[in-house]
């Protein structure tokens, strides 16, 4: 069988983007988490929130460099492996990822370096400042990056001349059609990641019967911050879905495994969509289900794959289960942010011994959530790279297959050596826990025993990641 | 009618690949002095002495790549599958040594990260000096397409360009070891940066003596009337200043080396500048030819115009605050 350079391409791509976005996911959250302990500790002077503060910046700071070091990849692969995309969407993307760099990277890059190392040489409002611009930053990328992705989903204020895009009204570019949805979810999203991260975390510490006075903090932050946040995933994701039916329903019919427009549609609790004799088997389905989500009407129709030739539908079974598993994680998010909040009123958060086991277990939903959303989003653009504009295989690099071969046999190697180690060393900076001044670890809670403890501890965060 | 703005764009592209080989040299040289250090104490000391700065650092060479896309999208989708390989292994040399800073820190065995921080930086440099070489030598294009082999940059001149740059960035980083470290690790960066100081310029002679040899439109540049009028100040200041740098690294001056590690480059950057311009993939598309749009440059020049100062003012005031020698076995974080 021959290589194919625009598959080989496109996973390679696949593969570095899914490494990156893991790391913004969570240093968007962590920064802005790390800024609000900021605030609160210069606010009330309790030791508690600066010891947070300091722990969880040495964790910001490794995920961080994972995040620097696999992003500059991302921006060169442009090059690299899609240089026709250059060509065709250079004068429309290139000035929205050189505002990324201008306003986002300069910003995080430098005043990271006061939040690391600056503790002594600055004022604390400086150094609180300090986390806040970082924090800033990263949602300042998020901003332009998203802005990028969403024009290449839902190109406006261009005008294609030969093939090319030129840039006609900048504000309808940046600010085009899916760009706030996405946006939206896109930052909910690492919110909720991150929280869920540290929710875990204090789950892991109260279980393992230490740090408690810190897990308490984390734990009531998070589960808070998540009652609010996870919910309005819900209905952020629901106005995004809403948007993308308007503009692209092929994908939207994609996510739905629905084949024929001219039905109502149902919404497929489970299904094996089979592209060849396009139908679905082993349906489990609400009856209507998505014609009422979709069009708030009983008998709503909702475009069907059939409407389009199988050539420009996206690949399906990505779409169809990447959806499914983000909506899953979603609604875990939900029930276990609430959950908690109920806990609280009734005062026994932390003693609900097996909440917080379930909460120390599932530390990586909100990664897998954003990758999901990632894969239905962007797989279900397919065949375009910029939507009606540029197909995917219309702009590959002149790169021979062979070089795609190796350099991603190469990425391979490396980021399997790099990431594995950067999640081992995270795992033991917070096996280590936040230090300071020897704790008041209260008397009250039961010690438990080392063995379960350290199990408990190892399933919580990271080690079969 | 905007023949100028195309202008503006390559000498800021121009700033940006300056700052990018300056700051980043200096921290990539670091890599390369790694393994002379006597202990952990004295690495942990020289990484001290980068640590607040080299994510900045790094992040020029993103708006030097990015810069190109931006204003110059078709030079981007030739040169970079065109230095495919380098750049690829640039990037993922960049991965290994800027993890290492961190990783370094939290590992129980730092020989590892040691190894990868080095390894990482003198390859990253390396490749760097290679894609450079690639440029100066041309690329095959045919109908606005790279158009040559995929092994065109893997010459002995690149290869020379790699080595060359390694050699260069290790100087920066001596010289700047000098300039903010104290102790044993500034005394033998002084000897160091001697050395260096002779293998740069035995490697600047070779490349200034090859390029017009061998490429015909350099040497039209150089030896041509009147350019050479214009033209002989460049190398005579190089000598300068390399002999101004011996007598300060022997005089046991601290920052002046530094400084005037800095003007070498400049000399030698400027030198490039001139064989080349204003071709942007030599030797036949200039930065007229593969220019966005002006509607795209005015969009982002509007902002670079505004938020360059504050960039520049904010990595200044980074450099300000962690002024000063960092001593020996200050702690890291």
């Amino acid at each position: 069988m021959d290589l194919d350079p625009v598959l080989l391409a496109r996973i390679q791509f696949a593969f570095t983007v899914t490494f990156h976005i893991i790391f913004p996911s969570f240093t968007i959250g962590l920064s802005a988490y790390i800024a609000t302990l900021g605030v609160m500790w210069l606010r009330t002077d309790d030791e508690r929130y600066h010891r947070l503060m300091r722990f969880w910046t040495k964790i910001f700071a490794v995920s961080f460099a994972m995040g620097v070091v696999s992003g500059i990849v991302l921006s060169y692969q442009f090059g690299t492996n899609w240089s026709r995309f250059s060509v065709v969407a250079g004068n429309v993307v290139g000035p929205l990822i050189g505002y990324e760099v201008l306003t986002a990277f300069f910003l995080e890059a430098t005043f990271l370096g006061i939040l690391l190392f600056g503790f002594n040489r600055v004022p604390p409002w400086l150094y609180v400042l300090s986390a806040a611009i970082v924090a800033t930053g990263t949602a300042m990328s998020a901003f332009w990056i998203l802005s990028a992705n969403s024009w290449m989903q839902t190109p406006t204020g261009h005008e294609v001349r030969d093939g090319i895009a030129y840039p006609v009204d900048w504000l309808t570019i940046v600010f085009n059609p899916s760009f706030p949805y996405r946006l939206a979810h896109m930052l909910n999203a690492a919110y909720l990641t991150t929280g869920f991260v540290v929710i875990a975390v204090g789950a892991r510490y109260l279980l393992a019967g230490k740090h408690i006075e810190d897990a308490k903090v984390m734990l009531q932050m998070g589960i808070g911050l998540m009652a609010i946040l996870a919910p309005l995933q819900l209905f952020v994701g629901d106005q995004h879905g809403l948007n993308t039916l308007k503009y692209q329903p092929i994908k939207v019919a994609a996510m739905e495994g629905h084949w024929d427009g001219s039905k109502p549609a149902d919404f497929h609790i489970f299904a094996w969509p089979d592209e060849k004799a396009e139908r679905n088997w082993f349906e489990i389905s609400i009856p209507h289900g998505s014609s009422l989500i979709l069009t708030h009407s009983w008998d709503g129709l909702v475009p069907g794959l059939k409407s389009v030739p199988p050539d420009q539908r996206p690949p399906l079974l990505n779409v169809f289960f990447g959806f499914r598993i983000m909506l899953a994680v979603g609604f875990y998010m939900i029930a276990a942010a609430l959950f908690g909040v109920f806990l609280w009123w009734r005062d026994r958060l932390f003693d609900t011994d097996w909440y917080l086991r379930i909460l120390s277990m599932t530390w990586w939903t909100g990664f897998v959530g954003v990758i999901a959303g990632w894969v239905v989003t962007e797989s279900g653009r397919q065949p375009w790279l910029v939507h009606d504009i540029l197909r995917t295989a219309d702009a590959i690099s002149p790169v021979p297959a062979t070089s795609l071969l190796g350099t991603l046999a190469l990425f391979v190697v490396c980021y399997g050596i790099v990431f594995s180690m950067g999640i081992y060393y995270i795992n033991r900076l917070i096996n280590k826990g936040p230090e300071g001044r020897a704790l008041e670890e209260p008397e009250g809670l039961p010690s438990r025993p080392l063995t379960g403890a350290e199990g408990a501890a190892r399933d919580a965060i990271g080690q079969r990641g | 009618m905007e023949w100028y703005l195309p202008v503006i764009w390559a000498a800021l592209i121009g700033v940006a690949v300056a700052m990018y080989v300056i700051l980043d040299g200096f921290d990539l040289g670091i890599g390369a002095l790694f393994p002379f250090a006597r202990n952990e104490m004295q690495r942990d000391q020289m990484m001290r002495s980068v640590a607040p700065f080299w994510d900045g650092n790094e992040t020029w060479l993103v708006l030097g790549g990015g810069g190109l896309l931006v204003a110059f999208p078709t030079a981007y989708a030739i040169i970079m599958p065109a230095m495919y390989l380098p750049v690829i292994v640039m990037l993922l040399a960049l991965v290994f040594r800027g993890v290492a800073f961190e990783f370094r820190l939290v590992s129980e065995s730092k020989s590892w990260w040691n190894f990868a921080f080095t390894f990482g930086s003198v390859l990253a440099a390396f490749s760097q000096g290679v894609i450079l070489g690639g440029l100066i030598q041309g690329i095959k294009v045919e109908n606005g397409q790279f158009a040559g082999g995929h092994f065109d940059w893997a010459t002995p001149f690149t290869y020379l360009c790699g080595a060359a740059l390694v050699a260069g960035y290790a100087l920066l980083g001596a010289t700047w070891l000098i300039m903010k470290t104290e102790g044993e690790v500034a005394v033998r960066a002084r000897s160091q940066a001697k050395i260096l100081l002779l293998v740069v310029l035995l490697f600047m002679a070779a490349v200034s003596l090859y390029t017009p040899l061998a490429f015909e439109r350099i040497a039209q540049r150089w030896f041509s009337l009147p350019n050479f009028y214009y033209l002989w100040p460049v190398p005579l200041l190089t000598a300068l200043l390399a002999y101004a740098l011996w007598r300060w690294l022997e005089q046991r001056r601290d920052v002046l080396p530094f400084v005037t590690t800095i003007g070498l480059f400049f000399l030698g950057y400027i030198g490039l500048v001139i064989s080349s311009f204003p071709y942007l993939v030599p030797p036949s598309l200039t930065i007229w030819d593969t220019a966005a749009v002006p509607a795209s440059q005015i969009f982002m020049l509007i902002g670079t115009v505004f938020l360059l100062p504050i960039i520049l003012g904010y990595v200044i005031f980074i450099y300000w605050l962690f002024r000063g020698k960092v001593k020996e076995g200050e702690s890291y974080h």
